[in-house]
């Protein structure tokens, strides 16, 4: 018994000795739903280059962000990795020199006289890039690769829009219309709009819309750098587009606390009009559901003042760590990854829209052009030059669920994060 | 070297293993929380700075969100406490007076926590949605409509469903350990109380409740520490909604780490709730001292 | 009056029994609907049972490559965590040690002290001591994170075994290994059941630690499988159902096979 323990114990101390020498260009990710796209795309790699390209994921994406935090630590990033949360993060992982500046390599031209720049979606570029003056510190400078491009519409559903009597060739464009599509809706026995509200950047985004269209972006920004007050009377009418929900219930309960996977599955099998949600769900919703008819639309205008505008940009970025032993090699595997052949397989196996600009042009399912199309209504956090303390888009985010729920109006969110602001 | 200090470090030997664990992998970390929690760092950079206890004067001051999440925690808590050991008392009691399947019941009432923390959180939602929610129809069925609502977005019963979802995972891990306890008190304690006439309920305030304490106590501690920590359930169901309804301590922390990358804030958050634990620990510990010395 | 409790008992058992059972008999049927009929089918027995989800999950989540790893990670883990426990239990309680007092409370501090903010520290730890990478470093990371509980529930056990025993083996010529090994193991058998569900169960359900600390998905256990069909982009729920109960169904299996070892060890605790 005794020499048993003693034996598994050496047994284990020693298997963790060897150690084997890498030869391979290693890439970190968590994107569960590309996992064997990736695998295979490493496979037709080696192939055609003899280079050994090897994917692994690590999921769900908290435990991928805490392991390339962690990775940073100790210098143990791999050759290439991305990196999940804000500009303020990409931009801490660049500052302490752990991702290359790709500019050199996107600008160089190749044996037909185009860049990598040339070929990539120029929003989708603008996710990663940091322009001379910015107030993260950054060299200026392209960080990383595009491997697929994104955009968070409004959707509908058209066979529900028919069984009310709605035309489903035509969503409601203002803010009454909806409303007024809304009651429709609701006489027909059909619920009008859900969203996975409960992860709060969905909230956020959609709050943020509104904020354009009712202020225009400079006055957002101006908020955000403390020249124009929070209870100013355009942030008052945006949180009042959600008390407007509630009121006149066009939203369902659930929403309010759902995960998007739930809101994905609400919205798929048909038991709501309208959604949130970014372009990444055609695949899912293809999954649950391959008869289901529906299109993407601009959030309902509230005001005339400004255009509405989506979030969208770049979906998923590579970057190459500038400490990697075979960073040339991961750069040249990127813009491989990132060529039309191989954007244009990604895009065929997962159904997100590629980020290279001749793939996009060739998209043949209908729903993806219709994604496509609403590019040109996009904006992103990360190419505005200031973005807001997070402390005090998680109070609006939470004080928008209140609104929702009832226990806040618009004026006391306003006035409360006016209060946090200084 | 004389025979009592041969014999010392003999005894020693046995909790050698158990402290060099400690030291090697325990230590460290703690002393790494310590340190950080001590610094403004964003998690990346290279650079740490030293800011002294403002971190801890932050959270006893100004961070009305942390002290509602251990509100929150602590109110689930408390109904684990209560209801879940209660229930897992009651069903341990009665398995261990012959009644027949006691292998089933083990097995089944050991079923939820078996199950992991995305399974439970698809499971309950559905059960629970307020559309579609398999609670609700079954209301509606037995004409109890007006009772039916979204019963995790309702501020009213969101904290609740948590605990309710919390305590039926928990459930199985009380009934195992007290039905442990409970068999292994002696049957002829039994045989003798009950020759001298005493009632069922007696027989368990006056024998079996007193030779339980031990295990109350162990059943209570781990109930404590498991329930303060709830985390799995909330990421699989309301995130911590609506507004602040549902957020518990391991949420704030890990949405100051990784959602706002404040490192150093976290991890003062950590210790000062490592330290409420510790202190509740301590306090359960002298009393169950106590009570088993009366 | 007997009659009476004696149904009211049962009629909570049975509802208990359905409460635990429903979600179990919910996943295993789930996982036999096709992926359009999971979220409209709701009945319990599926019209047309697709057996083959199970085939294609175990595949497409490459079970079989983790489920080994799985294995090995639990028996060492258990096996660990019981020795090393048992033994400094058994000796904060029956031995003289000076300050073991502060000793136990510093070693069950683990349990207080909640762990999202160590991973850096962890991590750089492991770094430094090579075992980044490693089963080794996986093992006893998740052994350190066992100890705490099991021996919190060894001393407080021990705390209760009469001395008479002891004495007699004593008197016997035991040594203390002997005594421990001989007189105290045999008779904690219902703690050793204890401690190796929970960590048999902490191991088999584990995967946090496991992505920090390991790189290759060779050495990765059985819930990585799991994660390729819990994205946030997916839609196979019936994969993924059919992928909870593939890693769910053994440790039940295991589970009830042991309740014979448990009920022993439970009567033979009795005895005392």
């Amino acid at each position: 018994m005794k020499n048993l323990v003693i034996a598994i114990i050496l047994a284990i101390l020693v298997s963790g000795c060897a150690r084997e020498e890498v030869d391979y260009v290693s890439v970190w990710h968590w994107m569960t739903d590309r996992a064997d796209a990736f695998d295979e795309l490493a496979i037709q790699y080696r192939d055609k280059t003899g280079v050994e390209v090897r994917f692994e994921l690590y999921a769900p994406s908290p435990s991928y962000s805490e392991r390339i935090r962690a990775a940073a630590q100790t210098d143990n990033l791999p050759d290439i990795f991305g990196v999940l949360g804000e500009k303020r993060d990409l931009a801490s992982f660049i500052n302490a020199g752990h991702v290359a500046n790709l500019s050199g390599y996107m600008e160089k031209p190749d044996s037909t006289g185009l860049s990598w720049r040339d070929t990539l979606f120029p929003a989708a570029l603008e996710i990663n890039k940091f322009r001379e003056v910015n107030v993260y510190e950054v060299k200026e400078g392209i960080y990383g690769a595009p491997i697929d491009i994104m955009n968070i519409p409004m959707l509908y559903n058209k066979r529900l829009f028919e069984r009310a009597g709605l035309d489903p060739e035509r969503p409601p464009l203002t803010w009454d219309e909806f409303i007024e599509y809304g009651q429709k809706l609701k006489q027909a026995g059909i619920n009008v709009f859900s969203s996975g509200f409960g992860e709060t950047w969905l909230i956020e985004s959609l709050a943020y819309n509104y904020a354009f269209n009712i202020m225009g972006e400079e006055k957002v920004l101006d908020t955000f750098r403390g020249d124009v007050p929070y209870s100013d009377i355009g942030w008052v009418h945006t949180f009042t587009i959600f008390e407007d929900m509630k009121k006149h219930n066009l939203i369902t309960e659930d929403s309010v606390t759902m995960i998007n996977r739930l809101a994905e599955q609400q919205f798929a099998t048909e038991r709501v009009a309208f959604s949130f949600n970014g372009s990444w769900c055609v695949n899912v919703y293809r999954g649950m559901n391959p008869d289901l008819e529906y299109s993407t639309m601009l959030p309902p205008k509230y005001s005339d003042e400004h255009n509405m505008v989506i979030w969208g940009g770049a979906g998923s970025s590579f970057l190459v760590n500038a400490r990697a032993a075979r960073k040339d090699e991961a750069v040249e595997f990127l813009r491989w990854l990132t060529a039309d052949e191989q954007q244009a397989f990604l895009s065929e196996e997962t159904r997100n829209l590629p980020s290279n600009k001749d793939s996009l042009d060739l998209i043949e399912e209908e729903i993806l052009i219709d994604f496509s199309q609403r590019m040109q209504h996009i904006t992103h956090p990360n190419v505005w030059p200031v973005t807001e303390e997070h402390d005090i888009r998680e109070a609006m985010n939470r004080g928008i669920q209140q609104i929702l729920i009832g226990e806040r109006t618009p004026e006391e969110l306003a006035n409360r994060l006016e209060r946090l602001k200084n | 070297m004389n025979r009592t200090t041969k014999d010392y470090v003999k005894n020693y030997l046995f909790v050698v293993p158990a402290v060099l664990m400690f030291i090697v992998f325990s230590a460290y970390p703690f002393y790494k929380i310590i340190e950080l929690s001590l610094v403004r760092w964003d998690g990346i950079s290279p650079v740490m700075q030293f800011i002294g206890l403002d971190n801890f004067t932050h959270i006893f001051t100004s961070n009305p969100t942390w002290w509602l999440s251990v509100r929150n925690a602590l109110y689930v808590t408390a109904l684990a406490l209560v209801f879940q050991n209660g229930l897992a008392l009651f069903l341990a009691y009665i398995v261990d007076k012959d009644i027949k399947g006691k292998n089933f019941y083990r097995t089944i009432f050991f079923l939820p926590p078996i199950l992991s923390g995305i399974a439970v959180g698809i499971i309950w939602n559905w059960i629970l949605q307020g559309d579609y929610g398999l609670l609700n129809q079954l209301l509606i069925r037995l004409n109890l409509s007006g009772l039916a609502r979204s019963w995790m977005s309702n501020p009213r019963t969101a904290l609740t469903s948590i605990a309710v979802i919390h305590m039926w995972q928990g459930l199985g891990w009380g009934f195992l350990i007290l039905l442990a306890g409970l068999q292994s008190i002696p049957r002829d304690i039994y045989e003798a109380a009950r020759i001298d006439g005493a009632c069922e309920f007696k027989v368990f305030t006056k024998i079996t409740a007193p030779l339980m304490i031990p295990t109350f106590f162990i059943v209570s501690i781990l109930t404590i520490l498991g329930t303060m920590r709830i985390y799995d359930i909330i990421v699989a169901t309301t995130g911590g909604g609506p507004g602040y309804h549902t957020e518990v301590p391991i949420s704030r922390i890990i949405a100051t780490m990784l959602g706002s990358s404040r490192f150093g804030y976290a991890s003062a958050m950590g210790v000062v709730f490592g330290l409420m634990l510790l202190v509740i620990s301590i306090i359960q510990i002298k009393m169950s001292k106590k009570m088993e010395r009366t | 009056m007997r009659k009476i409790t004696g149904i009211f008992n049962h009629s909570i058992l049975i509802i208990m029994v359905i409460v635990c059972i429903f979600p179990m008999v919910w996943v295993v049927s789930s996982s036999l609907k096709s992926q359009q009929t999971v979220f409209t089918d709701m009945s319990l027995i599926p019209s047309e049972m697709q057996f083959e989800n199970y085939t294609r999950t175990w595949q497409q989540g490459n079970f079989g490559d983790y489920f080994f790893n799985s294995v090995y990670y639990t028996v060492i883990v258990v096996f660990g965590v019981l020795f090393i426990s048992s033994l400094a239990g058994f000796g904060l309680t029956r031995l003289k040690i000076p300050g073991k007092n502060i000793i136990f409370i510093i070693l069950i501090s683990t349990m207080m002290i909640p762990i999202p903010g160590a991973f850096i520290a962890l991590y750089v730890l492991l770094a430094n001591l090579g075992l980044i990478n490693t089963r080794t470093g996986y093992i006893l990371c998740m052994i350190n994170g066992g100890l705490p509980f099991a021996i919190f529930l060894f001393k407080s056990f021990f705390e209760g075994i009469s001395k008479d025993l002891e004495d007699a083996a004593k008197i016997d010529g035991c040594n203390k290994f002997q005594l421990y090994m001989k007189i105290a193991m045999p008779l904690s058998k219902p703690i050793i059941a204890i401690v190796v569900i929970h960590n048999a169960l902490m191991v088999w359900n584990e995967y946090i630690l496991a992505m920090l600390v390991l790189t290759d998905r060779k050495l990765m256990p059985l819930q990585r499988g799991l994660m390729v069909f819990q994205g946030t982009h997916i839609a196979d729920y019936h994969l993924l159902m059919a992928g909870i109960a593939i890693t769910t169904i053994p440790i039940i299996i295991i589970y009830f096979l042991m309740q014979k070892h448990i009920i022993s060890g439970v009567m033979a605790g009795a005895l005392k």
